[in-house]
């Protein structure tokens, strides 16, 4: 057991030796580069950094106009609403002039709060199982494993929820079977590896000092992971939930395909449900005047949603360092 | 290493940079014709486009999708030479000049499982705006009704709405589906769903239900039996011309609407389809 856990350790630490190794390297063999060759290197030097000045400033620029672009095509729905009449508003039937998105932001919040209670646990106990028990053979297998997870296209997993999840809800549990409950499970397991991969590299960068002191302490190992790891790892633990939040509110093939896209406020979590994403998905193609204006808005709403959470991301780790 | 790298991907950018605008330009010259709007028209005309290319080599017809909306706004931009719209013109929209080319049958499907086999118009609003939940309330084995509707502003939601819903609105707990696949679909699976589609995508999965005691059919919209029938228009920004003449002419004349017929859809000129 405890050997296990030095050769994981061990790994670890060797990893983490050999990325400071290789970047400092690289470092010392640019810097020699430089002086060897001269002037010409020095106004490449210079060049590049212009180059990359103007790519940041693109990216910058993209945003800004994106902003401008959603805020601007939002905005007659949103004076005509008062803003209010829009987050607050029940009915949806923009081609009847209603544009009450209130059952889609309730419904964006249920189905990603439903996909973290889905993802955090399972992903949180297997970041725990890779990083602490599993024998390096096993944690090398799984760990890519989960790795490729994150490369399967969307629509895939919203495939795959149509074909299977939302029958077996239908004919288990009742009800249509395109439900919050179809959406929270896809996308659950569609943000498990994002969770995992930052919550394991959280766990990871623990200092073994941490793990031998808990034990020296007589702690065992799963008072240990749950009195000592987990509490130091928390900053990356939660840095992974914020992200696997923004990818669950952002997902929008696959919720199209499992959540029933019903305009109201669901009532149990075997209802159908719309979220504001696939709403904008749904009509966009058939939106003209201000319907589509109507989906603009939406689109700002969400976007001042995910502003929030990404400044909430940015946030915490600030303050837990304090 | 890295300066290797570096110019590497300077002579990939550099051979991109010159061959892209050779890829673009590979047709120089070659005028074609861009069809655009309702997904409900949009596999009608694309076997149209093929079968005009066929017998009309050198012609070009590009058909995409996007909706009937999207499909008006190109056309008014200029973006597309002919609009397509399952729907009729909401004002603002007046400055196209409409060519009805078919129409088509909505028809109401259900579950192969689903022992119901008609509905009256009456029981179907009932439905669709929330007052009837039940088969057992229209004849039926008492079991929830799964409603499944077309998202709001799709061609085929408009015209049910006109046609059959009148001053109600179809409620807030039907499903909502974005294309008449996504609605056979879910039906094919569900065996208590109530949805509706173009007839002339209906399949042998799902199984539509006669209205008023009228099965939906081209014989029996073409004998005005059949009441849920809307328009299949082409769309051009004042008169056609060139391309867009020859291809609506295609299209109305004998060859198209033998085509459409044979797909399901009520001709406009039934004499040229019969003619032939």
């Amino acid at each position: 057991m405890s050997g296990a856990r030095g050769a994981s350790g061990a790994r670890g630490a060797s990893g983490a030796r050999g990325a400071n190794g290789v970047r400092g390297a690289s470092g010392v063999r640019g810097a020699g580069g430089g002086r060897r060759g001269g002037r010409w290197l020095k106004l490449s030097d210079r060049a590049i950094e212009r180059l990359l000045m103007v790519v940041a400033f693109t990216s910058i620029t993209a945003l800004l106009l994106i902003t401008v672009f959603i805020f601007a095509g939002g905005l007659p729905v949103l004076v005509r609403t008062r803003v209010v009449g829009l987050v607050a508003g029940l009915r949806w039937a923009p081609t009847h002039g209603s544009f009450g998105i209130l059952p889609m932001l309730l419904g964006s919040l249920l189905v990603t709060g439903g996909a973290l209670a889905v993802g955090v646990p399972l992903s949180l106990l297997c970041a725990v199982f890779l990083s602490e028990v599993a024998p390096a053979r096993v944690a090398g297998l799984v760990k890519p494993a989960i790795e490729v997870l994150a490369g399967i296209p969307s629509v895939i997993y919203g495939f795959i929820g149509l074909i299977v999840l939302v029958p077996l809800i239908r004919t288990c549990l009742g009800g249509p079977g395109f439900s919050v409950l179809a959406a929270a499970v896809v996308l659950g397991v569609m943000i498990l590896p994002t969770l995992t991969s930052i919550s394991y590299d959280a766990l990871r960068a623990v200092p073994d000092a941490y793990r031998e002191g808990a034990a020296a302490l007589g702690a065992t190992r799963a008072q240990a992971i749950r009195m000592v790891l987990l509490p130091a790892a928390r900053r990356g633990i939660v840095v992974a939930m914020i992200l696997g939040l923004g990818r669950a509110l952002g997902e929008t093939m696959a919720v199209i395909m499992v959540a029933g896209n019903a305009t109201m406020i669901p009532s149990s979590l075997l209802d159908p449900v719309r979220t504001l994403t696939t709403n904008i998905a749904l009509e966009l193609g058939y939106a003209s005047g201000l319907h589509r204006d109507a989906l603009f808005a939406t689109g700002a709403v969400l976007f001042v949603m995910i502003m929030l959470l990404s400044l909430l991301a940015g946030f915490r780790p600030q303050r837990a360092r304090r | 290493m890295c300066l290797r790298c570096g110019r590497a991907l300077l002579a990939v950018l550099l051979v991109a940079v010159v061959l892209f605008p050779g890829v673009a330009c590979s047709r120089p010259g070659q005028a074609a014709l861009t069809l655009a709007g309702s997904t409900s028209i949009q596999p009608f005309a694309e076997l149209l486009a093929e079968n005009f290319m066929a017998s009309h080599p050198g012609r070009v017809v590009d058909v995409q999708g996007g909706g009937s909306s999207a499909g008006i706004q190109a056309t008014l931009d200029g973006a597309a030479g002919i609009g397509m719209s399952s729907r009729d013109l909401k004002p603002g929209e007046e400055g196209l000049l409409g060519h009805c080319i078919a129409y088509d049958a909505i028809a109401l499907i259900v579950n192969r499982q689903n022992p119901v086999t008609s509905l009256t118009l009456d029981q179907v609003r009932a439905i669709f705006s929330g007052q009837a939940r039940d088969w057992s309330e229209v004849g039926g084995p008492p079991h929830r009704i799964t409603v499944i509707s077309r998202e709001e502003g799709s061609g085929t939601r408009s015209a049910f709405d006109d046609m059959v819903m009148g001053e109600l609105e179809v409620t807030p707990r039907a499903l909502v589906q974005d294309s008449n696949g996504a609605i056979r679909e879910v039906v094919a699976g569900d065996p208590w769903a109530l949805g509706y589609m173009s007839l002339g995508l209906l399949d042998e999965r799902v199984r539509a239900l006669a209205l008023d005691g009228v099965a939906p059919s081209v014989a029996s919209a073409l004998k005005q039996e059949y009441r849920l029938v809307r328009p299949f228009l082409f769309l051009t920004r004042g008169a056609p011309a060139g391309l867009a003449r020859e291809f609506i002419d295609y299209v109305l004349g004998p060859e198209g609407q033998l085509l459409l017929a044979g797909e399901g859809l009520v001709p406009v000129n039934p004499s040229e389809a019969a003619g032939r």
